[in-house]
C-alpha cells in the first residue's frame, strides 16, 4: 500500500510549500522537489557531485550525517551551513513525516561572456 | 571551412551514437564540444560511475560506455573540434547552415544534431565580490599554459581533483610558490594526488591551508592580495600574482538560448511524433538537451532520438533517393575510407 508523508520545503523567497511524499518509490528530497516543480536543479541527476541541490534541514528529523562523498562535496559548496545537507542523499522515509527543509541560495555563474 | 552532412552539437553520448546511425545511411558527421575530451557529462562528472540501464549490457562505468562509442563510430571517421564551444549558427541561401564556434572554426552543413546535453560546461566560481574585476588580471579559472605560472606566487582553492594535480604540477619547478587553500581537512581527489600532495606539503614544496577559505582579494588593477579566513589562525592575508579557484565545472544553456529555437524548462522543444526536430527546420535537438511531454532524460531514450532524426536529415539531403531500413546483422557496417 502507498504511503504518504507530509514534508515542507521553503522556497527561496521564504514561500512554504506543503508535499505529499511517497515513501515506497525510493526517492530522494532533491527528486520529491524536482516532482513538484520546485526550483531544485539536481544537475548531476544525484550523485552528490554538484551540490545544486543544497538544503537546509530545519527540523530534527535528519541527522546531519554526511557520506564521505556529500561532506566532500559541501566542503567545495557555496553558502554552506551547519545543518546543511545534499537533497539527494536524503532518502524519504517514514520517519521524516514532518520534515521541514529550506532551499540554500541559488548559485548564479555569472559567465554570460565567458562561452 | 569544415564540411559535413550533419553538424553534431555536442560530443556526449548521445551525439557519439548519432554518428553510428548517420554512417549506417553514409552520412558523414562533425561533432562539436566544448570539453577538451568527447563523453560529455559521462566523461566530466561521472567516468568512474556505473550505469545499468543500457539494454544488453548489465553494467559498465560511463567512461567505458563512452570508449565502446568511439570504437563503435571509429568506422565512420566522425571529426572533432573539441574545447571548443558552438556559439553561432547562420543559415545561408541555399538551405546550408554554418556553425562557428569560439574560436572562430566555421562548419557547414544541411543539418545540425544538437545534442548539447545540460549545456556548456562553465567553471564554478567561488561567491568573492571582487572575482569579476580581477578576472584575466590573476584570477584563472582555467589553466591553459603552466609556463605562465613560472616563478609565479600562486594561490590554489578547491579539494579535487583539479585543484590538487595543479598544484602537485606547479610545486614541483614551475611556481616560485604554491598555497592550496581547502575548506576542510579532506579532499575529494585520488587517494594517490592526497598523499603527494600532503608529502610536498610535509617538505614545504606546498603551503597548505586547510579549514580555509578565500573570502575576499584585492589588488591596484591586478591581483596582489587574497584575504584568507582560516578556522585555527583568523583572518590572513596572502600576497599572490595568481589565484586559481578549481572548483571543478557547472552546466548552462548558454549559446543555445540564442538561436532562435522554442525553449521550454532550460531545454529545447522538439516535435517527439515525427523526427525530433526543432522549431527551425534542418535543426534537430536530441537528448538530455531536448524536452516534449513525457521526455526522460535518459542515454537509452537518446539513442532512440539519433536514430529516429537521422532519417529525417537523410531525407533533408536525397528527398528523391530510396532508402530501406537496413540490419547491421545483415549488411555489417562499410565504414568510411
Amino acid at each position: 500500500m502507498e504511503k504518504l508523508i507530509n514534508i515542507t520545503v521553503v522556497d527561496r523567497e521564504g514561500k512554504e510549500h506543503r508535499l505529499e511524499a511517497p515513501t515506497d518509490m525510493n526517492m530522494n528530497m532533491m527528486e520529491l522537489c524536482k516532482s513538484y516543480e520546485l526550483p531544485v536543479e539536481g544537475t548531476c541527476g544525484g550523485m552528490a557531485m554538484c551540490a545544486s541541490c543544497q538544503m537546509y534541514v530545519l527540523t530534527d528529523h535528519v541527522p546531519i550525517e554526511r557520506s564521505y562523498d556529500e561532506q566532500a562535496m559541501l566542503d567545495e559548496a557555496w553558502h554552506v551551513e551547519e545543518n546543511s545537507r545534499l537533497g539527494c542523499q536524503i532518502k524519504l522515509t517514514n520517519e521524516l513525516e514532518g520534515l521541514k527543509v529550506q532551499l540554500a541560495p541559488h548559485v548564479e555563474e555569472d559567465s554570460d561572456d565567458d562561452w | 571551412m569544415i564540411e559535413t552532412d550533419i553538424i553534431i552539437i555536442g560530443a556526449g553520448p548521445v551525439g557519439l551514437f548519432t554518428v553510428f546511425e548517420a554512417g549506417l545511411l553514409k552520412l558523414r558527421c562533425h561533432l562539436i564540444d566544448a570539453l577538451p575530451i568527447p563523453g560529455g557529462q559521462c566523461s566530466e562528472i561521472y567516468p568512474k560511475k556505473p550505469i545499468y540501464d543500457i539494454p544488453g549490457i548489465p553494467e559498465i562505468l560511463a567512461g567505458d560506455l563512452v570508449n565502446n562509442l568511439l570504437k563503435q563510430i571509429e568506422p565512420f571517421k566522425p571529426g572533432f573540434t573539441l574545447g571548443d564551444p558552438a556559439i553561432d549558427i547562420e543559415e545561408t541561401a541555399n538551405n546550408q547552415f554554418i556553425v562557428t564556434t569560439r574560436d572562430g572554426i566555421k562548419h557547414k552543413a544541411p543539418n545540425i544534431a544538437i545534442a548539447g546535453g545540460l549545456g556548456v560546461f562553465i567553471p564554478r566560481k567561488p561567491p568573492v565580490p571582487e572575482l569579476k574585476q580581477f578576472e584575466g588580471k590573476g584570477v584563472e579559472y582555467i589553466i591553459k599554459d603552466p609556463e605562465d605560472y613560472r616563478g609565479k606566487n600562486v594561490v590554489i582553492s578547491g579539494g579535487g581533483d583539479s585543484a590538487l594535480d595543479w598544484a602537485i604540477f606547479l610545486a614541483d619547478g614551475v611556481a616560485e610558490k604554491v598555497t592550496l587553500i581547502h575548506r576542510s581537512q579532506s579532499f575529494r581527489a585520488h587517494p594517490d594526488s592526497v598523499q603527494k600532495a600532503m608529502d610536498m606539503a610535509g617538505s614545504g614544496k606546498i603551503n597548505m591551508l586547510m579549514d580555509a577559505e578565500v573570502k575576499s582579494i584585492g589588488g591596484n588593477g591586478k591581483l596582489s592580495d587574497i584575504h584568507v579566513k582560516t578556522k585555527t589562525d583568523g583572518n590572513i592575508t596572502l600576497n599572490a600574482d595568481s589565484w586559481l579557484p578549481l572548483f571543478g565545472l557547472t552546466p548552462r544553456l548558454g549559446p543555445i538560448a540564442n538561436w532562435g529555437l522554442l525553449i521550454e524548462k532550460n531545454a529545447i522543444r522538439v516535435d517527439n511524433s515525427t523526427d525530433y526536430t526543432t522549431n527551425r527546420e534542418g535543426i534537430y535537438a536530441i537528448g538530455d538537451v531536448n524536452t516534449y511531454p513525457g521526455k526522460l532524460k535518459l542515454i537509452l531514450c537518446g539513442f532512440h532520438e539519433a536514430t529516429m532524426m537521422v532519417q529525417s536529415a537523410f531525407k533533408r539531403i536525397y528527398p528523391d533517393k530510396k532508402n530501406v531500413l537496413k540490419y547491421t546483422t545483415v549488411s555489417g557496417i562499410n565504414g568510411f575510407e
